[in-house]
């Protein structure tokens, strides 16, 4: 009854194994026979799961009938798998690409026309300052006291304003929107004109002139420093300060499963409403698993197959439309033959209530119960580590682990119950091995405990605490009615749609609150017992 | 029935008669009394105003002494055989009410028929 047991470390996710030798390990859990099961579980082998389609469709598992010794009973390709370059590798390789080069020709362009204009609005003063010495040196006035304190206040302004700039604007951009940015750019207009029209009158009223009036030069470049402050001081309260104040209450539901958030938004855009719920998104919802949908699937189609309409009046069903009044009588027909499903199924005793219940009955004993194996067995294998103490390390130097070998060490006597629970929650593809591995040696590093360490495999956690290929950051459209630099109304609605769901968002306004005031005196309040006897005489 | 802390109260009243019935070891009138200065005015259904803590009366029992000398339900008590029933206790009403010594209690009582009654024969209030 023992057949051969081999634990390929390869094949859990083919590819992601390919850097690390695992011939160590490998042998080292050659002797996993566990025949003591009672159940059909001849080897411990993972198998390969066929090569998944990164971009979403993780059902393509087909997991109508869920065995979850499917597959137990084969055992695992060995070198071959090591040197092979999977679908998923070369998707990944296309991404890394794509991070790294970024070819995003609108973003270059807004940040080389941005420097522009900084570098404009910087060298304007000194310009001003600097010009009347170059051009008319022997008229000009020489510059008093009061004169080179106005050159202290501009110095320390454009210092001011440099510090201001580079923290309001040079910041990395978190996200590519579909449209411009209407307040930036209208302040980015503003400012221009303002340089534009103040080098003007400076070209105009003094480089033609030639004033000699040093003084009034320099109160004329302060001023102009004075006003771009200001104006950075609208664009925070532009930018920045308007949309703090809560407005809309926005509620964001997932199209396929249903999770549903509210969050409070101030007054923006649809586009920045939209990017501010994306990333709430990212660490409020738990990870979108198409997995767990494919039951409901199945349901429905069950419900679709159970009847067929036939045409039992000799009437032809309706083929290509020949005219208007062919149309209508196939429109007709069509109309009556969904009627008529409509009423036979309703009719129909269904009895498929009573196997979802206890079909899903069955499903949470089973996982109670692989969730209990999985604790004992993740508890037995963290009392094989300890932490060494540093007396010891004089005694003993050769079994001594860093905290990778030693997750490589305790991870093969849990494995394969984290793996059945994993298959049983459906949750297989969201972890590697490679990954888990990598968080069981943090979770030793950080002498986390073993419920810890299973929390992120007993609860679905937010997306981002998954690899990079669950995140899906580049792959997000906007669809909405109305444009998307409106800003957001009562009853804005617009979809953001994702690979394989998408998240429905609505918006209600926060209501004008009325309130009004009573006092109530600390001395009012005074009690007196309630009695009500009745007596006969 | 209402009245104004500080002046005399005026109303129209009744005189009753009760002779106390021997039953046993007690002296029973056959009625039961409601209200008094420590109760809770506001759950007297007998009352108009609501602010009245007199003694009322609660319950008849049928073909019992006060039933024969005409006692009503509702009725207010104004005095028992001379004391004031108007500001005491519940207590202090119950034992003015059942004195061993005393067979027959004359009582004062007021109800809105009799002032009714009064203002449609004589077409006004009696005169303080």
């Amino acid at each position: 009854m023992d057949t051969e047991s081999t634990y390929s470390g390869y094949s859990y996710y083919s590819g992601r194994s390919r850097g690390s030798h695992r011939h160590g390990e490998r042998s080292r859990d050659r002797h996993k026979s566990r025949s003591k099961d009672s159940r059909s579980e001849k080897s411990v082998t993972i198998n390969t799961p066929p090569a998944e389609p990164l971009l979403g469709d993780s059902s393509v598992r087909g997991e109508q009938v869920q065995d979850d010794n499917w597959g137990e009973t084969t055992t695992a390709v060995t070198g071959t798998s090591e040197h092979s370059l999977s679908q998923e590798d070369i998707v990944r390789i296309t991404k890394d690409l794509e991070d790294s080069v970024g070819l995003d020709c609108r973003r270059y362009f807004t940040r080389t026309l941005a420097v522009i204009l900084g570098l404009l609005v910087f060298l304007t003063p000194l310009a001003f300052l600097v010009l009347p010495h170059l051009l008319w040196p022997e008229k000009l006035q020489s510059c008093g006291t009061a004169c080179e304190g106005l050159f202290i206040s501009v110095a320390f302004k454009l210092l001011i304003l440099l510090l201001a700039v580079w923290a309001l604007f040079f910041r990395p951009a978190r996200a590519g929107l579909p449209r411009v940015f209407v307040f930036r750019a209208l302040l980015a207009v503003l400012v221009l004109l303002f340089v534009v029209s103040y080098w003007l009158f400076y070209g105009v009223r003094i480089l033609d002139s030639q004033d000699e009036n040093y003084q009034g030069i320099v109160q004329y470049a302060v001023s102009l420093v004075d006003a771009l402050l200001f104006i950075h001081y609208l664009a925070i309260v532009l930018l920045e300060l308007r949309q703090l104040q809560p407005c809309f209450s926005v509620c964001v539901a997932r199209s396929t499963d249903g999770e549903t958030r509210h969050y409070n938004l101030g007054q923006l855009s649809i586009q920045r409403a939209a990017l501010a719920i994306i990333e709430h998104y990212y660490c409020d919802f738990p990870v979108h698993n198409p997995a767990l949908l494919s039951a409901s699937k199945s349901r429905a189609a069950k419900h679709l197959a159970g009847l067929k309409v036939y045409n039992v009046d000799g009437e032809f069903p309706a083929g290509p439309a020949e005219g208007p009044g062919n149309n209508a009588a196939a429109a007709g027909l069509a109309h009556s033959q969904s009627r008529a499903m409509i009423a036979a199924a309703a009719r129909r005793r269904d009895t498929s209530h009573n196997e979802l219940y206890y079909e899903e009955a069955e499903h949470e004993r089973r996982v109670r119960k692989r969730k209990a194996r999985l604790v004992v067995a993740v508890e037995e294998a963290f009392t094989h580590i300890k932490r060494m103490q540093e007396e010891e390390q004089k005694k003993s130097p050769g079994d001594v682990m860093d905290p990778r070998e030693a997750a490589q060490a305790i991870f093969p006597s849990m494995a394969r119950a984290l793996q059945k629970y994993l298959r049983t929650t459906k949750q297989q593809h969201c972890h590697s091995m490679e990954s888990i591995q990598q968080h069981l040696a943090f979770c030793i590093t950080n002498n986390m405990t073993p419920k810890a360490f299973l929390e992120s495999y007993l609860t679905p956690g937010p997306t981002l605490q998954y690899s990079r290929n669950h995140w899906l950051a580049r792959q997000w459209t906007l669809i909405s009615e109305a444009s998307v630099t409106n800003s957001l109304k009562d009853g804005t609605i617009f979809l953001l749609k994702c690979v394989d769901f998408s998240l429905v968002v609505t918006s209600k306004k926060i209501p004008y609150i009325q309130m009004s005031e009573e006092y109530i005196d600390p001395k009012s309040h005074k009690f007196v017992l309630r009695l009500q006897s009745e007596t006969s005489v | 029935m209402s009245f104004v802390p500080g002046q005399p109260v005026i109303a129209v009243v009744e005189r009753i008669e009760i002779k106390k019935l021997r039953h046993g070891d007690n002296l029973i009138l056959g009625f039961s009394i409601g209200g008094g200065i420590d109760q809770d005015p506001g759950q007297n259904p007998f009352s108009e105003d609501k602010t009245d803590k007199g003694i009322y009366v609660t319950r008849i029992s049928q073909g019992g002494p006060a039933d024969e000398a005409g006692l009503k339900m509702g009725d207010k008590i104004m005095q028992v055989n001379g004391w004031d029933m108007t500001v005491v206790t519940h207590d202090e009403a119950r034992k003015k009410l059942t004195k061993k010594k005393e067979d027959v209690v004359r009582l004062l009582v007021t109800r809105k028929t009799l002032e009714e009654a009064v203002k449609h024969s004589k077409g006004k209030y009696p005169r303080p």
